[in-house]
């Protein structure tokens, strides 16, 4: 993404950046043969148009939907999880996850469900932020 | 809550204001032209794998340890997901084994 700079399709890359389209473009190889810059608008134009397609087909036929659709909102943790292990197969240099999944936890117990996240976030920048000159030192050896 | 049109309107268009905000705040401060500092680009190359972490921390930031079911059908469920992952690296099949095995348990066996 830092390698297209200019024009609308950088500006459409910006605007389109929702999680799952970070995702999939940060996690997925570019085929060979292939512009950078397609691809990733491809992804993200894909990602906006079925957005917009399922929230519609949900508004209009949702109420009529009859199976039993307890539990499916695990698809979510699933497809992090997928994206975490991608992550932490691809990466040298684990300690973010541990840092993520200890301050994630420690806020968790700390603020409770509804108050987390922004401590969190805040932590997780503080710790990573002290433990810069290690890591990058260790990178160096 | 039952909102008017005219509160769904503004409703709609705060979401929409903050979202666009959000997004292009981070590239007009620091990508504007410039190379970006080192301690960004650090950030960069670690927040993801911390930012899935708590991404996954916060899906399951209700399932409680304590009462029945223990969180066990997410275990069984993140099991399932990893195993397929590890076994076949198909993104679609190994979270839609998971979801199914997930839902089949909370439905069928955890009621």
């Amino acid at each position: 993404m830092q390698y297209i700079r200019t024009g609308w399709r950088r500006l459409y890359l910006i605007f389109g950046m929702c999680d799952e389209s970070f995702s999939i473009n940060y996690t997925t190889p570019v085929p060979e043969g292939v512009d950078e810059g397609e691809f990733l608008s491809a992804v993200t134009l894909l990602n906006h148009s079925y957005w917009v397609a399922g929230s519609t087909l949900g508004g209009i036929f949702g109420s009529a939907i009859k199976f039993n659709t307890a539990g499916l909102e695990f698809v979510l943790t699933s497809m992090f999880v997928v994206i975490f292990l991608e992550q932490w197969l691809k990466q040298e240099d684990r300690t973010s996850a541990y840092v993520g999944f200890g301050v994630s936890l420690a806020c968790l117990l700390a603020f409770g469900p509804d108050k987390f996240i922004i401590p969190t976030v805040i932590g997780i920048l503080g710790v990573l932020t002290l433990l810069r000159r290690p890591i990058e030192r260790r990178e160096k050896a | 809550m039952i909102q008017t049109l005219g509160q769904q309107i503004i409703t709609i268009a705060a979401v929409m204001a903050a979202t666009v905000l959000t997004r292009f705040l981070p590239f007009l401060v620091f990508l504007l032209g410039k190379p970006t500092p080192k301690y960004i680009q650090y950030l960069g190359m670690m927040l993801p794998l911390s930012v899935f972490a708590l991404l996954i921390v916060y899906c399951l930031r209700n399932v409680s340890l304590i009462q029945s079911p223990h969180g066990i059908p997410e275990l069984i469920g993140i099991a399932v997901t990893v195993i397929l992952h590890l076994w076949k690296r198909q993104m679609i099949l190994s979270i839609a084994g998971g979801t199914i095995v997930y839902m089949l348990l909370v439905q069928m066996v955890f009621v």
